[in-house]
């Protein structure tokens, strides 16, 4: 008993120090942590709609019957193309957000003497080449 | 007259610069001179022969770049060439690596936009020197990056002249590899620059370098694992460092993420790979991984020489000194490991790894190799120079330099333990002086004996001692080029098809672009089969004429004869009939007398030996005498039904045959 409600006290101290250390973190780095956020979530919703995405419920056509069609419908080789610029595309973003926050985070030693301006700079240079080669990836 | 002395000597003074600027004047010379360096060793084809492009691939680069040239990007980029593979034709456009060729023309049209009026084939030909002389800045700066600038130039000059990157830059090489080290070390020195600085600005540009190397060449496969396998391992190690001075909450984290990740990723690829979500390699990657694996399964890259395991006597050939000076310097990095440190052990233990694996893959080590050990050789030399001066700074007695202070003191007690210490500073910089003059000898006589020869223009030594130069090859394809109809279909052993659709200009059955195997086994099977069998499937082919490629009269080993089995084993392959024992006697490959019935009569025997029984090979010997062999063949009289000699070359190496109608329906 007594080990248990240790590890559930660990546990609560945890969650406890995570919280109260996040609430102390300046606006703009939870901004940043919000785009991180959304763009994880948007990727995670395109994988999951690959996933569990559900043949049957297509009206019933009798290519698709056809087993090569099938097989092509349920991997998707052309709109691969898309699902993969997608999830890769909100991939991209978030790590160049974290990027962002890295730098411009003022407890950083390693970033001191790096602008803001500089960092933002950066980060819209980077999404604007990402985007460009997501979009002729799109097919 | 006393003010003459006065001026000289002012003038003197007005040439003495400051140490800093006496150091980039010496640095910047010294990387001009290796630039010029680079280029003129790589040019020792071009002054013997003449400015051709040599070997197989390359003569399919230089024909799109004509193309491109002639027709422009949008044609070129959707190009289908039915010259080609001929019943089935390949789609140019979307199978080959643009980037040699874009920048081939891009060279080309800022020449010409200077009014410089050079044809494409001298940028084609000059294409592999030039991106190695760059190389060699890159080299440079990669390793002041790592190391310092000591260390960048002795890398520059080292990959200037290594053997191992030369092999595949000569000039005429015009391959996708000339362009593509370049790119790899500037996309790594890009990217190492990026983790030190950790600006977005030098990654966007390590993304630009990586989006080159991948329009240049299959091997970026390397650099887009070798970088997150850095990370991680990366990672790993500053967990560990983590680990050693932190809190238990901390760990506990650390350790709980890290297991939940790996383990998710495993179960993700398990599942992946067995639903087949995430298909297996293909066959010449997953044969990195197991090298027997081609031997076994796919016969076509096995037999490709360039893809056999690598002996220590090409490591030797191609590195010389660097072979040892390589453990030297990776105990120099892990003595000093950093971020740019890690990533360069790292680079150089995985691609001598996979150097090993396959003999092309030593020009993925070369880099590697010569920046590693370039971190040994300017270690070593800095060593030794501080106890040579430090010991001139205690005899002195004088000023000590910026942290010599110490240093001097220190020494000052050595020496007077060790008073050879100076005796054997100088025996060791001049034993590694001559290490490097022996490196740059032996590099130069491997670029002057084995790597500048065009594949394509034979050379051999006459009775006199004279040079007696084989044309035959070019002679062929311009006698194809210039007396055979405009559509004629030309059937021959894959090695030759580039060439004879770039000289030859006729469409050609299989080519080297080897991409569908079983048309190859075709013409495998026809070249091993009896010619009433073999003209069947001629026929059905719609091949004109046939070429053969025959050593027995000049001594030329790299014959069709010697690659028969080959072509046994590929047409084996696939049509079961052909069975590679019929052809040996004993398991022993023979073309005299006692050879297997069946060598005897294939219609490949017959085309090489067709009126060679008659020949006069060699003083003291019979008639038909096969020189490559050292044998005398054992069916003199060739009767050929359904073909005719069309050409033979100069000397017998190149044979040409007409097929041969058929014949009229006798009448009843």
């Amino acid at each position: 008993m007594a080990r248990t409600s240790s590890s559930k006290e660990n546990a609560q101290a945890l969650f406890h120090s995570l919280r109260s250390a996040y609430a102390a973190t300046p606006v703009n780095l939870k901004i940043i942590d919000l785009y991180v956020g959304f763009a994880v979530f948007t990727a995670l919703i395109q994988v999951l709609s690959l996933i569990f995405r559900n043949p049957f419920s297509l009206p019933h056509f009798y290519y698709l019957e056809d087993p090569q069609v099938v097989y092509m419908a349920s991997v998707g080789s052309f709109p691969f193309n898309s699902f993969l610029s997608g999830v890769l595309s909100c991939v991209g973003t978030a790590v160049l957000a974290v990027c962002l926050r890295i730098q411009v985070n003022k407890e950083n030693k390693e970033f001191k003497d790096l602008p803001p301006e500089r960092a933002f700079a950066d980060f819209v240079l980077c999404n604007l080449v990402l985007h460009l080669v997501i979009m002729n990836f799109l097919g | 007259m006393a003010t003459m002395p006065a001026s000289a000597s002012d003038l003197l003074k007005s040439f003495k610069l400051k140490t800093k600027q006496q150091e980039l004047l010496i640095r910047v010379s010294i990387l001009c001179l290796v630039y010029i360096l680079a280029f003129i060793t790589r040019l020792f084809s071009v002054l013997r022969y003449e400015s051709m492009i040599h070997e197989f691939d390359p003569y399919f680069n230089y024909r799109t770049t004509l193309y491109l040239t002639e027709n422009g990007f949008y044609d070129f980029w959707n190009w289908f060439d039915y010259e080609s593979w001929y019943p089935l034709g390949r789609i140019v456009g979307g199978t080959l690596y643009p980037g040699l060729m874009v920048t081939a023309v891009l060279i080309y049209r800022i020449l010409r936009f200077l009014r410089f009026a050079v044809h494409i084939r001298e940028v084609c030909v000059l294409t592999a020197p030039f991106f190695a002389s760059n190389t060699t800045l890159v080299a440079y700066f990669f390793g002041k990056e790592i190391w310092d600038s000591g260390a960048g130039l002795v890398a520059a000059i080292l990959i200037a002249i290594c053997p191992g990157y030369i092999s595949r830059s000569v000039a005429g090489s015009y391959d996708n590899e000339g362009v593509a080290i370049f790119a790899l070390l500037f996309t790594f020195y890009v990217f190492v620059k990026a983790v030190n600085t950790g600006s977005l600005a030098w990654s966007l540009v390590s993304a630009f370098g990586y989006f080159y190397m991948v329009s240049a060449w299959g091997g970026y496969v390397f650099i887009i694992n070798l970088i997150p396998l850095y990370v991680l391992v990366f990672y790993f190690l500053d967990w560990v460092k983590h680990m050693l001075s932190d809190t238990k909450l901390f760990q506990a984290f650390l350790r709980i993420t890290v297991t939940c990740a790996v383990a998710v990723g495993g179960i993700a690829l398990g599942l992946g790979m067995v639903s087949g979500y995430i298909s297996p390699w293909t066959g010449r990657f997953y044969s990195l991984l197991d090298p027997t694996y081609a031997k076994d399964h796919i016969p076509i890259i096995a037999s490709v020489s360039e893809h056999q395991p690598t002996a220590w006597s090409s490591f030797m050939f191609d590195f010389h000194i660097l072979l040892f000076l390589f453990p030297a310097g990776l105990y120099f990095c892990f003595k000093r490991l950093s971020d740019a440190t890690i990533f360069i052990v790292m680079y150089g233990l995985t691609s001598m790894y996979f150097a090993g694996v396959m003999v092309r893959l030593i020009l993925v080590a070369t880099p590697a190799v010569c920046l590693i050990s370039a971190i040994a050789v300017s270690a070593t030399v800095k060593n030794l120079t501080v106890l040579l001066r430090s010991k001139n700074k205690v005899v002195q007695t004088g000023s000590t330099k910026r942290s010599g202070g110490s240093q001097s003191s220190s020494k000052a007690l050595l020496d007077q333990s060790q008073p050879f210490q100076k005796n054997g500073a100088i025996a060791l910089l001049f034993g590694a002086f001559y290490l490097l003059s022996r490196y740059a000898t032996h590099c130069t006589w491997v670029t002057s004996e084995a790597y500048s020869s065009p594949s394509i223009v034979l050379a051999a030594r006459g009775a006199h001692g004279n040079r007696v130069i084989f044309d035959d090859y070019r002679e062929a394809y311009f006698w194809l080029r210039q007396n055979t109809p405009q559509d004629a279909k030309v059937m021959s052993w894959w090695d030759y098809g580039y060439q004879i659709t770039a000289m030859g200009n006729r469409t050609v059955i299989v080519d080297n672009n080897t991409w569908n195997n079983t048309h190859i086994a075709t013409v495998g099977r026809a070249m091993s089969s009896y010619e009433d069998e073999a003209i069947e499937i001629i026929r059905s082919l719609d091949v004109d004429y046939v070429l053969v490629v025959f050593g027995g009269v000049t001594g030329y080993s790299s014959d069709d004869i010697n690659k028969f089995l080959w072509m046994v084993r590929i047409g084996g392959g696939v049509f079961p009939v052909i069975k590679e024992p019929d052809y040996l006697v004993n398991g022993e490959y023979r073309v005299d007398k006692g050879a297997a019935p069946k060598m005897l009569n294939c219609l490949m025997y017959k085309l090489c030996y067709y009126r060679f029984g008659e020949m006069m090979t060699e003083y003291g010997k019979p008639p038909g005498y096969d020189r490559a062999r050292g044998v005398e063949i054992g069916n003199k009289d060739v009767k050929l039904e359904h073909l005719e000699e069309a050409f033979t070359t100069s000397n017998w190496i190149v044979r040409i045959y007409r097929v041969k109608p058929p014949n009229n329906r006798c009448e009843i």
